[in-house]
């Protein structure tokens, strides 16, 4: 897995609530057997029209959106399907951070294995960010997972809260499985207190 | 002691490592799996050259993109790739495949407590959100991703922060005609799509405890559908009854010792939990949901909500949206929606006595014109126990189509699914923009409700199609 310590990126904002899985990636793409090549079918039914044509209103279609690599929305984002090919689309399509006031449990979880940062900001911050991407189409945020913050490069920062496990994990790209495999010794004795009542 | 709630007692005992900042390595008893989380999984191991450590607690099933015309005729040449993918896995790292041939295939929601694999006091996943429904056996059971099925696989034990807990208190007694699925959307219409988020929710009350196995299923099932991590009811004598002689459930001596284990997984008397929500089902009529969420629900003898009337911008602008995207104008009585399709299936309501519901609203009627209403039985023991008592007549002397076993028009990843524009009185739990296909309006109705919209062409009070048929024979 790809480390995350620290990007600087342009914002895109998805000014919507329970932003579902079967909208992030829809389920005509989910028979692929790979990880990869997911990008292009983000948002594939809002993204695009019936006919296959660009849909310009949507919010990642918009001109300030391309090029972005953090992505702002509102609450219960990733509601739904269990789908990790969700937290795929995301990353293949260019997103390492995901910020807003609130995650649904399976997609928040999902992200941390795939380099992906979900964070979990205040309404008020993340309504300021709306305000700032409003005004300026060009804004920048930096987002610092050593530094738990997230910053506007100007005057506004906020701090933010993420499990040490997972921060740990992610700051150094570490794989789940290969930490686990260590404790071999307790998963073996657990099984056997349990196959000897 | 201190009292402790029933998801205390499953998750203490199934602590492997404990951490200091919260985080706790879990063992899981049963892992089921699916062609369609699975495969990036299995590809991992491989990569990675691991092996499944227990392959004797992970059962597989294939059921997500399983044609329901058909089965054997898979024309979509990707999602055959998916379905031998698993055949192939499953025979590599020695894992049992319920396959196609196998008499015991079906949705795996279905089949896992049909078998008597799913049973009080387990921890059980699977790459499926709707893995809660197990939840209604006592069991702790949850979805997860494709990278923690490959963790599963290769470990058996999953990192878990430990989450809350919400009780959700159902109260007072049913009116005839509202079953389990109007319970659960009345639950999440009045607390909202996320209130269980980072909980796990467990249904107490006497009117989770006068509900069959199967009714416990449905209400767990859409759990999730509340942003729960799991939905779990204790077990009682009800579901030991459900357990007695299935096949993977323990055998003579073995099951009254295990139903005496059993007996003791319930919230000890002043256990608390972090949250407690009530709601009185005695108040309840048959529910529509008019939206493009699960919460966006109402009685079927209301009026589709105005959007002025909710109370902050961002709700007013979502069922703003949500009206255009199903073409419904606020006001309108729910029961002047027309249908065009009935799905009658799914994880929720495909069981044996949901069939029967819906049959003894079909039975001796016929499907309205124009409206195309299909019936697919959650598994192939289903199936043929509906067969048995002739629920396949019925519903084809109504003009039903009577399929094979899958997920089907459900997610339509298999070539069942809902022409665009047009609208579906839906058995399954999700009612999310092109769920059910592209432009597709998806209402979430119980299976007498489906049924009865299918022979009226329209939605109705499932207890008027009653009265109407009673007057009518009179
Ligand atoms: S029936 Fe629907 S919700 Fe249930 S497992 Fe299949 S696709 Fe998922």
């Amino acid at each position: 897995m790809e480390p995350f310590v620290r990007l600087t990126g342009k914002v895109a904002l998805m000014d919507r609530v329970n932003v579902d899985t079967d909208q992030i990636i829809p389920k005509q793409f989910l028979k692929r057997i790979e990880r990869t090549g997911f990008g292009q079918y983000l948002f594939y039914d809002w993204r695009f029209r019936e006919d296959g044509s660009v849909n310009e209103a949507f919010e990642l279609n918009q001109p300030q959106s391309q090029g972005a690599t953090i992505l702002v929305a509102k609450h219960n984002f990733g509601c739904g399907s269990s789908r990790e090919h969700a937290a795929w689309a995301l990353g293949d399509y260019g997103f390492r951070v995901i910020l807003a006031p609130s995650f649904a449990d399976i997609f928040f979880n999902n992200c941390f294995k795939n380099g992906l940062l979900p964070i979990t900001l205040p309404d008020r911050a993340i309504d300021h960010i709306f305000a700032q991407g409003a005004r300026d189409s060009a804004f920048e945020l930096t987002v610092d997972l050593e530094a738990q913050t997230v910053s506007d490069g100007a005057l506004w920062q906020v701090g933010f809260e993420v499990d040490p496990r997972r921060r740990y994990n992610l700051l150094n790209g570490l794989d789940d499985i290969g930490i686990t495999l260590q404790y071999e010794a307790e998963i073996s004795a657990y099984e056997e207190r349990r196959r000897t009542g | 002691m201190r009292p402790k709630t029933l998801f205390e007692k499953i998750w203490d005992r199934h602590v492997v490592v404990s951490q200091d900042d919260g985080n706790a390595l879990i063992f899981i008893d049963l892992h089921l799996v699916h062609e369609v989380t699975s495969p990036q999984a299995f590809e991992g191991l491989r990569i990675n050259n691991r092996q499944v450590r227990r392959p004797d607690l992970t059962f597989a099933t294939m059921d997500h993109n399983v044609p329901t015309d058909n089965p054997f005729h898979v024309t979509d040449e990707i999602a055959g790739k998916q379905i031998e993918t698993l055949a192939a896995n499953c025979k590599d790292f020695g894992i049992e495949l319920a396959d196609l041939n196998s008499a015991n295939q079906g949705i795996v929601h279905v089949i896992g407590p049909e078998l008597g694999l799913t049973q009080p006091g387990k921890t059980i996943v699977c790459g499926d959100s709707h893995t809660s429904t197990h939840g209604a056996f006592g069991a702790l059971a949850f979805g997860i991703g494709t990278s923690e099925v490959e963790h599963v696989l290769a470990t058996q034990c999953l990192w878990q922060k430990r989450p809350k807990t919400c009780e959700v208190r159902l109260v007072g007694k049913r009116a005839p005609g509202v079953t389990a699925k109007d319970v659960i959307l009345g639950v999440i219409a009045q607390n909202g799509i996320d209130f269980g988020t980072g909980h796990v929710v467990e249904f107490t009350g006497d009117a989770v405890r006068s509900m069959s196995m199967e009714e416990r299923m449905t209400v767990c099932n859409m759990a999730i559908e509340g942003g729960a991590r799991a939905g779990m009811v204790a077990p009682d004598e009800v579901t030991f009854a459900y357990l007695q002689g299935r096949e993977r459930a323990p055998q003579g001596e073995q099951f009254d010792e295990a139903v005496t284990e059993w007996q003791a997984l319930c919230s000890d008397e002043g256990a608390v939990y972090d949250k407690v929500v009530t709601f009185d089902v005695s108040l309840l009529d048959p529910q529509v949901t008019w939206g493009t969420n699960p919460g966006m629900g109402i009685s079927v003898n209301g009026r589709v909500p105005d959007p002025d009337s909710f109370a902050t911008e961002t709700e007013r602008r979502a069922a703003r949206q949500a009206l255009a995207y199903m073409g419904l104008e606020p006001g309108m009585p729910i029961t002047d929606i027309t249908v065009q399709n009935v799905f009658i299936g799914s994880c929720t309501n495909s069981r044996l006595e949901d069939l029967r519901a819906a049959a003894q609203v079909a039975r001796g009627r016929k499907v309205a014109a124009g409206v195309r209403a299909l019936v697919v039985p959650g598994s192939k023991q289903v199936k043929e126990q509906a067969e048995r008592e002739g629920l396949d007549r019925v519903f084809l002397d109504a003009g039903f189509e009577w399929r094979a076993t899958g997920c089907s028009m459900c997610l339509a990843m298999n070539p069942d699914f809902v022409p665009p524009g047009e609208r579906c009185a839906s058995t399954s739990n999700r009612n999310f923009e092109g769920r059910q296909g592209r432009a597709a309006r998806t209402h979430l109705v119980s299976p007498a409700m489906a049924a009865a919209a299918a022979i009226a062409g329209h939605f109705v009070d499932v207890r008027e199609l009653g009265r109407e048929a009673a007057a009518a024979s009179v």
